[in-house]
C-alpha cells in the first residue's frame, strides 16, 4: 500500500514536470535563442540547446537597449512612488472614516479599471500635448499610475479594514492625530499589503507598451518595451539580439517571482476579488 | 473634517484630472473633426455624430467586431478550461507542487511585448520552431504562414493570448478550490461518488461564484488586448487580426484622426461597461449566496 502510494505521487510529480515543461517551453525557447549565434537560428533542424553559445545577442541588446532599460527603471520607480503617495492616505481614509460618498468612490475605482487603455491613451495624448508633457518621463509615470492607483487602493483598503480599530484608538487617546496614526501605527502593520501594491505598480509600469508607444514622439524617453518593438521592426534577422532583449526585459519579473512569491499570489487574487 | 479632505484630496484631484477629464475629452473628441492639425491650430470643427456614422459604415468595423468576438470567446474558453484542469491537477499532494505552481505564473508576469515577441519567433514561417517541428515530423510538406495568411493569423494570435492568460485563471480557480471544505469530498466519497461525480456535484457548483469572477475579468481584459496583437501582426494581414482596440489605435495614432479613434474607443467602453455591470451584479449576488443557504 505504502509503496503503491509512493509510486503514484512520483508519477504525479513527473506528470506535473511535463506540464510545466510544455507550458514554459516558449520561455525556454527565448533563452535558447538568446544564446545562439545568428547563423545557428537560421538552420534546419533547429538547435535545441545553446551548445557553443555566444553572448553576441546580449552585447547587441545592451548596446541598443541601455537607455531604454534605464528609462523603464525611472518610469517604474516613479510610478511606484506616485501610486503609494496617492493610494496610502486614500485607503486609510476609506478604511477609517465613515463618510458619504465612500461607497461611490470605491465603485468608481472598480469601474475605471475596466476602461480600455486605448481610450485613455487617446485622451491622454491630447492632455499631455496641451500641457507640454508629451515625450517626458512624467507623462508616462502619470499614465501608468492610472492603471496602478485603483488597484493599489482596493488592495490597501481591503487590508486596512482588517486592522483592529483598538490599535489606532489607543494611539489617539495618547494624543496622536490621524497623520501620526497612519504613519506610526497603520503603515508598519500594512507592510505586506504595501509591498504587494508597490510590486504590481512596478510590474504594470515596467510592462506598459500602449502608453509608451502613444505618448512618446521621440526616442529619448522610450522604455524597453518600445525598444524591443522597434528592434524587431528594424532587425528581423537578428533574433538572438531580440531574444536577449526579451530575456533582459523579463529579469525584473523573474526576480520578483523568486523574492516576492507570496506577494505575487496575494496580488493576483486580491486584484480579482473585491474584499 | 479637514483631515478627511486632506487624506482624500490628492486622489480625488488625480482621478478628476487623469480619468474624469480624459473620459470627457474622449467623448467630445468623438463629436469633432479632431486631426493632427487640431493640435497645432487648436481648431476642431463640431461634426455631431458624423464620426460614429463613418466608423459604423466602414467595412473594417464589421471585421473588427467579428475578430474581437472570436478572439475574446476563444481566449476565454481555452484559458478557463486549461486553467481549471491545471487547478484541479495541482490540488493533489505531491513533491515540488508549490515550486511548479509558482513557476507556471511566470508567463503572466512577463511584459506582454516580450511574450508576443517570443511567439512571433515560434510562429516564424521559415525558421520558427513550430513549423520546423511539424516539418521534421512529416506532418506538413511546407511551412505554414501562421502570421502572414489571413486564415491562420487570428487563430495564431489567439493561441498566444491563451497562453498568456492561463496562469491567471489557474491561480484564481486554485484559490477557489482550496476554499471548498474537504468534508464535502469525504461525504461524496462515502456515498460512492467517483472522481468525475465529485467534480460534477461538489467542485463545479461550489466553484461557480469564483468562475463567474474569473470569466468576467478575463472578458473585460481580453476586449482591450493590444500588445500581443501589435507585436505579432499589427492587426494584419488585410485586417485579419484587427480588433476594436487595434483599430482605434490605428485610426488615432496612424491615420491621425483622433475623432474617429475616439468614436471606436467609446464604442469599446460601452461594450466593456455592459459586461462590467453584469460582473458587479454577479459579485453582489454571489456575496448574498451564503445567507440564502443558511435559511
Amino acid at each position: 500500500m505504502a509503496v503503491h502510494r509512493r509510486v503514484r505521487t512520483a508519477f504525479t510529480t513527473v506528470a506535473a514536470l511535463a506540464i510545466v515543461g510544455v507550458l514554459l517551453f516558449p520561455l525556454y525557447w527565448m533563452v535558447n535563442a538568446s544564446f545562439q549565434p545568428a547563423t545557428g537560428l537560421l538552420q534546419t533542424p533547429p538547435r535545441w540547446f545553446p551548445v557553443g553559445g555566444t553572448l553576441d545577442g546580449y552585447r547587441q541588446a545592451l548596446q541598443s537597449q541601455g537607455l531604454p532599460l534605464l528609462n523603464s527603471i525611472v518610469i517604474a520607480a516613479g510610478t511606484v512612488a506616485l501610486t503609494l503617495a496617492l493610494s496610502v492616505p486614500a485607503s486609510y481614509a476609506l478604511s477609517r472614516f465613515r463618510m458619504r460618498g465612500a461607497g461611490a468612490l470605491l465603485f468608481a475605482l472598480l469601474l475605471v479599471q475596466m476602461v480600455p487603455g486605448i481610450v485613455m491613451a487617446n485622451a491622454l495624448y491630447a492632455v499631455m500635448n496641451q500641457t507640454g508633457l508629451l515625450s517626458t518621463h512624467l507623462a508616462l509615470i502619470l499614465a501608468d499610475s492610472t492603471v496602478a492607483v485603483p488597484f493599489a487602493v482596493l488592495i490597501l483598503r481591503a487590508f486596512m479594514v482588517t486592522i483592529p480599530t483598538e490599535l489606532s484608538e489607543a494611539a489617539m487617546v495618547d494624543g496622536a492625530g490621524h497623520a501620526r496614526v497612519l504613519w506610526s501605527v497603520v503603515l508598519p502593520v500594512s507592510r505586506n499589503a504595501m509591498i504587494t501594491a508597490a510590486l504590481f505598480a512596478f510590474l504594470f509600469a515596467w510592462a506598459d507598451f500602449l502608453f509608451a508607444v502613444t505618448l512618446n514622439t521621440d526616442d529619448s524617453v522610450m522604455p524597453v518595451t518600445v525598444g524591443i518593438y522597434r528592434f524587431i521592426g528594424a532587425h528581423t534577422a537578428d533574433w538572438n539580439g531580440v531574444m536577449a532583449t526579451g530575456v533582459i526585459a523579463s529579469i525584473p519579473a523573474a526576480i520578483l517571482l523568486v523574492v516576492a512569491q507570496r506577494y505575487v499570489a496575494a496580488g493576483v487574487t486580491g486584484g480579482a476579488l473585491k474584499d | 473634517m479637514l483631515a478627511r479632505i486632506g487624506f482624500l484630496a490628492p486622489i480625488l484631484v488625480f482621478l478628476a484630472a487623469f480619468f474624469g477629464y480624459p473620459l470627457v475629452a474622449n467623448f467630445t473628441m468623438a463629436l469633432r473633426e479632431y486631426t493632427a492639425a487640431s493640435f497645432y491650430t487648436g481648431e476642431a470643427p463640431f461634426v455631431g455624430f458624423a464620426n460614429y456614422a463613418t466608423v459604423l459604415g466602414d467595412p473594417v468595423f464589421g471585421t473588427a467586431l467579428f475578430n474581437t468576438a472570436v478572439f475574446t470567446v476563444a481566449s476565454l474558453a481555452f484559458q478557463f478550461g486549461i486553467g481549471l484542469a491545471l487547478a484541479v491537477f495541482f490540488q493533489r499532494h505531491f513533491p515540488l507542487n508549490g515550486v511548479l505552481r509558482s513557476m507556471l505564473l511566470i508567463p503572466w508576469l512577463l511584459p506582454l511585448v516580450v511574450s508576443g515577441t517570443v511567439w512571433r519567433w515560434i510562429f516564424d514561417q521559415e525558421y520558427g520552431v513550430l513549423n520546423q517541428t511539424l516539418l521534421g515530423l512529416g506532418l506538413i510538406d511546407a511551412g505554414i504562414p501562421w502570421l502572414s495568411s489571413t486564415a491562420m493569423a487570428l487563430p495564431s494570435v489567439t493561441v498566444a493570448n491563451i497562453w498568456v492568460g492561463i496562469p491567471f485563471n489557474m491561480v484564481i480557480l486554485y484559490g477557489g478550490l482550496q476554499s471548498i471544505p474537504a468534508h464535502l469530498y469525504e461525504a461524496a466519497s462515502l456515498d460512492g461518488a467517483g472522481p468525475w461525480q465529485r467534480f460534477r456535484h461538489v467542485t463545479w457548483p461550489l466553484l461557480r461564484p469564483v468562475s463567474a469572477v474569473v470569466l468576467m475579468l478575463g472578458l473585460v481584459y481580453t476586449l482591450k488586448v493590444f500588445d500581443v496583437i501589435m507585436v505579432l501582426t499589427q492587426g494584419g494581414p488585410a485586417n485579419a487580426t484587427q480588433t476594436l482596440t487595434t483599430w482605434s489605435y490605428s485610426l488615432s495614432f496612424q491615420e491621425l484622426d483622433f475623432g474617429l479613434g475616439a468614436a471606436v474607443g467609446n464604442l469599446l467602453i460601452v461594450i466593456a461597461l455592459v459586461f462590467a455591470l453584469f460582473y458587479l451584479r454577479g459579485l453582489r449576488s454571489s456575496a448574498g449566496a451564503p445567507t440564502r443557504e443558511r435559511r
